[in-house]
């Protein structure tokens, strides 16, 4: 194996030579900052973004563990380490958001075949396809599996109709991985399949969801007949609870960063905010009852962080404590977004106009989009039930 | 500072386990307390502890000891915990021999230590003198009289003060009270003339006493640490309690949890197992999850402790402060989920709340630590 001083060296030599000046810290802040999410339909402001995109793509360091022969950068742990702390040492920006990488692509490996795998993969990990998931249904909230999606064998194609709802930017998305009913008669769990759908085909259509925040993250999706390959087919017919249930674990291992302050869109500091707006005396923030309740929420926050390195040093036993890690952090960044406002006082729920400036309407927002963050990929109580039920064995 | 045990540590708190299980589950306890017993902790018992090495493991081998370290003594303390394991350990395992192995004297650890080690003597550490922890309120004054130094004042709520054979005291020796400049700390003999314990009646049925000092005499020699530092000292002895009693709080907290699960399991109503009512099963879930992050922060302070991080007091607070949290938290739900039975005397989980509103005031409450984290993180 590779000397791993020698691949340090490489990184570096290579993070130097390929990562543009306005992907690092210390970028000129006149340059428009992207959200990149790669597919057949994005936009740039600043055509670095793109170029730092498909130089990691190219790469593989998009998804730096998949194997090479899958368009991955073929890193064993320690390199990934590596590859971490030389990113994090130049401020280099994560060049790629997706559901693709955080969902599709561990289940695609797990359960994909042979063909599948070389097909999407590399499309993933390249920003080329942005995909977007089809999970629930206006019928089908916490209790997933009752969804009525139906997929008919027609022969060399599945016909598919149905709705699904919450699916995050399918209005942005070119393809979708749904869970749709194979088996009608069936029990619930074991009529189920995971199915992959070019959102282009003829039939698939979507509407923008309005909410509460004002913005517009998730789509109703609609199938209309629609003619779907048998080949995108994820894993045997009937059999796609246990992919679904799989991705979940992905999904809200993905979710519960958010309660790490790490999350989207959350670059902002409880402690400096209320310092900002209710003051400070002797370096206290001066209002003893909003810094006691500030106090206590970073002790939980501190203690939940390193929860999750435990979980990490234990060598991941993933599954029994993702529903611990989506209940804390979601519930953590809603407590988090509510101290915010209320240390922002009425500045933290402005909503438009010249008289608060854009991060305090920013807030507002942010605020209001936490509160579906303990309603998607499960709702805390729907975790609550798996912890019962899975890890402490309670009866049904 | 990975997050896990070592095998080293996994070996002592697997014996530690054994022990308590076998040696000194909960009736242990409960017969002394209805015994009345002298020092509500067992001579043989503890000299077994001894004979282990438990009472050595804060200590060098120089003096006898294994160096295990404040995870080696944690990982028993939680285990202690689990059957509320009665003994002198926190108070000469942890406090004293930490205190004396670190700011001791060449001389002072030479008559010392070994004894700790082989269980001739046992110590208590004397800080507190209201209701409240507050080190820096101390006002018990050590006056200095040409080559000695004459105590007067009192100790409250002194862990294993009825029993001690040494006791290692905070004083004031210049300033006022509310500040931690002017403090020191003594090593005094508990038979010293003038020195007079006072037994105190608690609920969790633990040894405890008031100290009263009436012009005791110490001298240069008996000085622990640098005179008028005791304040820093003191609170470096102290973080390690801190840690320390998290992991027993830790443990006391597992053991209330494991045994309410256990119930949801098997008591029925409405003929039904009352494990199947989701208003039972949520809690049960969030109790868990309290404790699982109660785990991450003890093993984080444990760890920083050994490492001598420069977070170790934040990471202190945090552990005393979460270990206080969680453990009110179960030691209620516990007795709540239990009905009847769990105001019962005859059922053991009356034991455990009471220790654990005692635990939650030993060297700072939630509060008191919610506070000084935010102090320390700079808000």
């Amino acid at each position: 194996m590779q000397n791993l001083e020698e691949f340090r060296k490489e990184v570096k030599e290579w993070l130097d030579k390929n990562c543009p000046p306005s992907m690092r810290s210390g970028a000129d802040p006149s340059i428009p900052v992207d959200e990149v999410w790669g597919g057949r339909n994005a936009v740039y402001k600043n055509p670095e973004s793109k170029i730092w995109l498909d130089r990691m793509g190219e790469k593989g360091w998009t998804m730096p563990t998949v194997p090479k022969e899958y368009g991955g950068g073929g890193l064993n742990a320690e390199q990934v380490t590596i590859l971490n702390q030389e990113m994090f040492a130049i401020g280099a920006k994560q060049p790629l958001l997706s559901f693709g990488i955080w969902m599709l692509a561990p289940v695609l490996l797990e359960y994909g075949s042979e063909e599948q795998k070389k097909e999407h993969l590399p499309k993933i990990i390249k920003g080329e396809i942005r995909w977007c998931q089809g999970y629930s249904e206006p019928g089908s909230g916490s209790d997933l599996a009752s969804l009525s999606t139906k997929a008919e064998d027609n022969g060399n194609h599945f016909l598919v109709n149905g709705q699904k709802v919450w699916t995050s930017y399918a209005d942005k998305a070119d393809w979708i991985f749904a869970l749709v009913r194979t088996g009608p008669k069936e029990p619930k769990h074991d009529g189920i399949s995971f199915l992959l759908i070019d959102m282009a085909t003829t039939g698939v259509s979507t509407k923008p969801i309005t909410l509460i925040s004002g913005k517009s993250p998730f789509c109703e999706t609609f199938f209309d007949d629609v003619k779907v390959p048998k080949e995108n087919l994820i894993g045997q017919l009937n059999a796609g609870w246990a992919i679904a249930k799989a991705l979940l674990q992905h999904e809200r291992a993905f979710i519960s960063s958010f309660g790490l302050g790490s999350g989207m869109g959350s670059g902002r500091d409880l402690v400096s905010i209320a310092k900002k707006y209710i003051g400070e005396e002797d370096g206290k923030i001066s209002n003893g009852f909003y810094r006691s309740q500030i106090a206590s929420h970073k002790i939980k926050e501190h203690a939940f962080g390193l929860t999750f390195k435990r979980a990490r040093d234990e060598g991941g036993k993933a599954s029994a404590t993702a529903s611990m890690f989506k209940l804390y952090g979601t519930e953590h960044n809603k407590k988090r977004h509510e101290l915010m406002i209320a240390a922002t006082g009425i500045n933290g729920v402005a909503w438009d106009g010249d008289e608060f400036d854009k991060e305090e309407k920013n807030l507002t927002r942010a605020w209001l989009r936490t509160k579906g963050n303990s309603i998607e990929g499960g709702t805390s109580e729907v975790q609550l039930n798996v912890i019962s039920k899975r890890v402490l064995g309670l009866p049904s | 500072m990975k997050l896990i045990l070592t095998e080293e540590q996994e070996f002592l708190r697997d014996t530690a386990k054994d022990f308590a299980q076998e040696r000194t589950p909960v009736p242990h306890f409960r017969a002394l307390r209805d015994n009345n017993d002298q020092n509500l902790w067992d001579k043989d018992i503890w000299q077994e502890m001894v004979n282990l090495g438990w009472s050595g493991i804060l200590i060098s081998e120089e003096f006898g000891g294994s160096n295990f370290g404040v995870a080696g003594i944690s990982v028993i303390l939680q285990e202690c915990g689990k059957t509320l394991t009665p003994s002198p350990l926190f108070s000469t395992g942890v406090l004293g021999a930490y205190a004396i192995s670190n700011f001791g004297t060449q001389e002072q650890k030479e008559k010392y230590l070994p004894k700790i080690v082989n269980g001739e003597i046992t110590t208590a550490l004397a800080v507190d003198e209201s209701s409240h922890h507050d080190p820096s309120k101390t006002s018990l004054t050590s006056e200095k009289n040409k080559d000695n130094y004459i105590l007067n004042g009192k100790k409250t709520f002194v862990i294993d003060g009825a029993s001690a054979d040494v006791l290692i005291v905070l004083t004031r020796t210049s300033g006022n009270s509310g500040e931690l400049a002017g403090l020191t700390l003594f090593i005094i003999d508990s038979s010293a003339d003038g020195l007079d314990k006072i037994k105190l009646d608690m609920a969790d049925s633990r040894n405890y006493a008031n100290i009263n000092f009436n012009d005791v005499k110490c001298s240069n020699q008996d000085i622990l640490g640098a005179l008028e530092s005791g304040g820093e000292t003191v609170e470096s002895i102290l973080d390690i309690g801190r840690i320390a009693i998290s992991a027993e709080m830790l443990g006391n907290a597992e053991s209330a949890f494991e045994a309410t699960i256990e119930y949801l399991k098997q008591r029925k109503q409405f003929g039904v197992l009352i494990g199947t009512f989701q208003a039972l099963q949520h809690r049960a879930a969030a109790m868990f999850c309290e404790i699982e992050l109660t785990k991450s922060a003890v093993m984080a302070a444990v760890h920083g402790a050994d490492e001598r991080s420069n977070e170790l007091q934040r990471l202190s607070s945090l552990a005393k402060t979460i270990a206080g949290e969680t453990l009110h938290l179960v030691s209620n739900e516990a007795i709540q989920m239990h009905g009847g039975i769990g105001v019962t005397d005859e059922y053991d989980l009356g034991f455990f709340i009471k220790r654990s509103r005692v635990a939650e005031q030993i060297f700072g409450s939630s509060t008191y630590h919610t506070e000084r984290y935010a102090n320390l993180s700079g808000f």
